[in-house]
């Protein structure tokens, strides 16, 4: 029973970014083990065509059923991250760098009482359970902000990108940056660095825009 | 039964992506505005593993489960859908924080508005599937 307390005490700290190689590695190991890919983007292709997407396009015309299993690794991903949340995280944070809560604060400036506090910046933009009073600003993530233009934007078009980007660029972050390049496939380094220089335009140029939509 | 080893690898996955931070709108934007090397320690790190990881599949020092040799289908050279897509993969990236993966990693974490995100993605999904006979790939 201690050595459960403990086990628990230490997965509840914040974890190092090496740990992110070890999460990362176990997780391909065991799906080329399977026989598998380590791609979750794929998935929505198969979501497409398990709702009968086939009629309109051959590109959903394949056998999605033996998608199956990928589906589940979603699924479980969606454990694991609920659990993690619900048991494992008791601070409820992101430990950003200062300098990170500064820039965001400049974006936030001329909206009274939005300003991040250094060392108590929620995880995500959004209300929690233990971070109830997240500032109108910063609260992205949620039914609210979804009738509201800016949280459209950030929820409706933000998925958008990311669903019709993935495929057309064959893979996501664990398609193209993992597996792709693990494999040393140049097309993937491409496809990374150009999910660099979109992101680079999007948080430099479009963000600050977005987020100071006051409605 | 045969789904739960991969429900399993999935549970570990989310579990560590939340604790790491992964799903985080302000780690990602901290990543893009280059201020902590943590998220690149982990793409690093993970790249690192796998390699090695790749690479004794392809030598065939590890076999699959079924005892054969893992093969890798490899990616066509043609340019365009890697940079035109990718740009717009990490446009959505930065812009909500989230990637393919990572969507539902947060839909279980209880941010229920992310089943709309999920749709939002399965309509790019889509619309990527009507109109890429007439986009250059």
């Amino acid at each position: 029973m201690e050595m459960l307390q403990s086990i628990h005490e230490v997965l509840s700290q914040p974890w190092p970014w090496w740990a992110g190689g070890i999460t990362i590695g176990i997780t391909l190991f065991f799906l080329l083990y399977f026989g598998k890919e380590f791609g979750l983007s794929a998935n929505l292709r198969t979501m497409c065509a398990a709702d009968g997407a086939g009629e309109f396009s051959d590109f959903f015309n394949f056998d999605w059923q033996s998608q199956g299993w990928n589906l589940m690794v979603a699924l479980g991903a969606m454990f694991g991250g609920y659990m993690a949340a619900t048991y494992f995280s008791p601070d409820q944070e992101a430990h950003i760098s200062q300098e990170t809560v500064i820039s965001l604060n400049e974006i936030s400036k001329d909206v009274p009482g939005s300003q991040l506090v250094y060392g108590e910046v929620p995880i995500v933009p959004a209300p929690t359970v233990e971070k109830a009073d997240i500032p109108d600003f910063w609260n992205l993530y949620s039914w609210k902000s979804l009738f509201s233009l800016r949280g459209f934007i950030i929820i409706v078009g933000g998925g958008f990108l990311i669903g019709f980007g993935s495929r057309y660029a064959g893979g996501c972050t664990s398609g193209h940056a993992i597996s792709g390049i693990a494999d040393l496939q140049l097309p993937s380094l491409v496809a990374v660095i150009s999910f660099f220089i979109g992101g680079l335009i999007m948080t430099y140029v479009f963000l600050p825009f977005i987020l100071k939509i006051p409605f | 039964m045969k789904f739960f080893k991969y429900i399993m690898v999935g549970f570990l996955f989310g579990f560590g992506a939340y604790k790491l931070e992964m799903i985080s709108f302000f780690r990602i934007y901290e990543m893009f505005h280059f201020q902590d090397f943590h998220m690149y320690g982990i793409i690093i790190t993970g790249i690192t593993f796998g390699i090695i990881i790749t690479q004794l599949f392809k030598l065939g020092f590890v076999k699959t489960s079924k005892g054969e040799q893992k093969t890798f289908n490899p990616k066509a050279h043609t340019w365009p859908r890697y940079i035109i897509g990718g740009i717009i993969f990490g446009m959505g990236w930065a812009l909500t924080g989230v990637c393919s993966g990572m969507m539902f990693v947060l839909m279980g974490s209880g941010y229920t508005v992310f089943g709309v995100f999920i749709a939002a993605a399965m309509l790019g999904t889509f619309v990527y599937g009507m109109v890429r006979k007439h986009i250059p790939h």
